[in-house]
């Protein structure tokens, strides 16, 4: 699998974020994006994910499903946790396994990875902003994308999950996954960089 | 398929466990039905004549409760756009959400409709002429109103625009649904003709408001 990106421009109401961005990423790669504030760190992502609409440039992903648009072959995790305040985190896990398709672990395996197995029964509302970020990795594992967007993963995460964190994004490499993390932090896995200058 | 159905199942556990949207929903129609004998007078003849409309109206207006949140409250903690991304085409979200948002909101106020009916000294065949209606019609009021809610989806303040924005398109629905429970009563015409332009226009709401509402979601972001 492969991900190839070149003459990438994106303009937000008339303004440019960034143009002419080129780069690939191989399977069992991590391209870790950094860059300053305001850089197109989270609008490339956002792009990638089809949520934006990009202005010029390609996108291509190779080595994918047959007939299945990138979007449906990448996880995003952005700033705003997805959370419902009123369900428990294994319904939360157990909805977006059947909305994502292609199952992978059962919700509480990927609660045991994320070490929040001991709140699996209790409303997403008393969760801390911390253990919020472990259950947005958990979605992670329980659908297999090949493909993962990741927008400052590590922020909100204590010394123990991010080491948790980085065995996670570790082990998905290693099985021909792809990552893409937006970051500010170092992270705890090696990879290469990717710097956004940000439009002048 | 089964991804469908989950987005039904949890919208409902989140509207049983938050509350709000349903019970409101269903004390405000009995609120307008119950203040309305006040303001037109104990005229139990005068009632019973606008009854239906009485009924017609209120749920009209109970059924824009809530409908703000349809889409505005997956927009903002981030579930839309992972709902974007899933393995399922987003009309058939669109669709599975405006189901789910009927089953809480309009369905109650369609089996609520017979009785407070009596509360407006209506006929035996009036009630169930318009339970009939508001069963077919509800659905219909819910898919056009959800263009308005994926419109206003990223508005902070949007229930009042959204409400502006869908009431106009909302007027056909509710002549043929007056219509048809008049026509239940004795005219010239027949129960079956207006009722079955009424579901026809449900029918037309369900294709194209699943369609637009789920382009307007689409047209958000950019």
């Amino acid at each position: 699998m492969k991900l190839s990106v070149s003459g990438l421009a994106v303009a937000r109401s008339g303004r440019s974020i960034f143009s002419h961005l080129g780069f690939t990423v191989n399977a069992g790669e991590a391209l870790a994006l950094m860059g300053p504030n305001g850089s197109g760190k989270s609008t490339l992502l956002r792009v990638l994910a089809g949520l934006l609409p990009s202005s010029a440039g390609t996108i291509e992903w190779s080595g994918g499903q047959e007939d299945v648009p990138l979007s449906e072959e990448a996880h995003y995790l952005g700033h705003r946790d997805a959370l419902k305040p009123a369900l428990t985190p294994i319904e939360l896990l157990t909805f977006w396994r059947s909305l994502l398709g292609r199952t992978a672990l059962d919700p509480s395996t990927a609660l045991e990875r994320v070490g929040l197995a001991h709140a699996a029964h209790l409303p997403s509302a008393y969760l801390s902003a911390g253990q919020r970020r472990r259950l947005s990795l958990a979605r992670l594992l329980v659908a297999h994308r090949p493909l993962w967007l990741l927008d400052e993963p590590t922020a909100a995460l204590d010394q123990a999950s991010e080491t948790m964190f980085g065995a996670l994004v570790a082990d998905h490499l290693t099985r021909g996954g792809l990552a893409l993390i937006a970051t500010h932090a170092p992270l705890p896995i090696p990879t290469r960089t990717l710097s956004l200058k940000g439009a002048s | 398929m089964s991804a469908f159905w989950a987005l039904i199942r949890r919208d409902l556990l989140i509207a049983m466990r938050i509350g709000g949207g349903a019970g409101v929903g269903l004390v405000f129609f009995l609120m307008l039905v119950t203040i309305m004998p006040f303001a037109v007078g104990p005229d139990l003849v005068l009632l019973a004549r606008i009854g239906p409309a009485i009924l017609w109206v209120a749920a009209l207006l109970a059924t824009l409760i809530g409908l703000d949140r349809l889409f505005q409250a997956d927009e903002e903690d981030g579930s839309l756009d992972l709902l974007r991304m899933a393995n399922l085409p987003l009309p058939l979200v669109v669709l599975a959400k405006v189901i789910a948002h009927w089953l809480m909101t309009g369905l109650p106020l369609a089996l609520a409709a017979p009785f407070l009916g009596l509360l407006l000294a209506m006929e035996p065949q009036a009630l169930l002429a318009v339970t009939l209606t508001l069963l077919i019609g509800t659905p219909a009021l819910t898919f056009i109103g959800a263009t308005g809610a994926a419109l206003t989806a990223g508005l902070r303040r949007g229930g009042l625009i959204l409400a502006v924005l869908v009431m106009p398109l909302m007027i056909p629905v509710l002549i043929f649904g007056i219509s048809a429970t008049s026509a239940a009563l004795g005219g010239p015409v027949p129960f079956h003709t207006p009722f079955a332009i009424l579901s026809g226009l449900g029918l037309f709401a369900l294709v194209t408001g699943t369609i637009s509402a789920s382009l307007a979601l689409r047209a958000s972001e950019s």
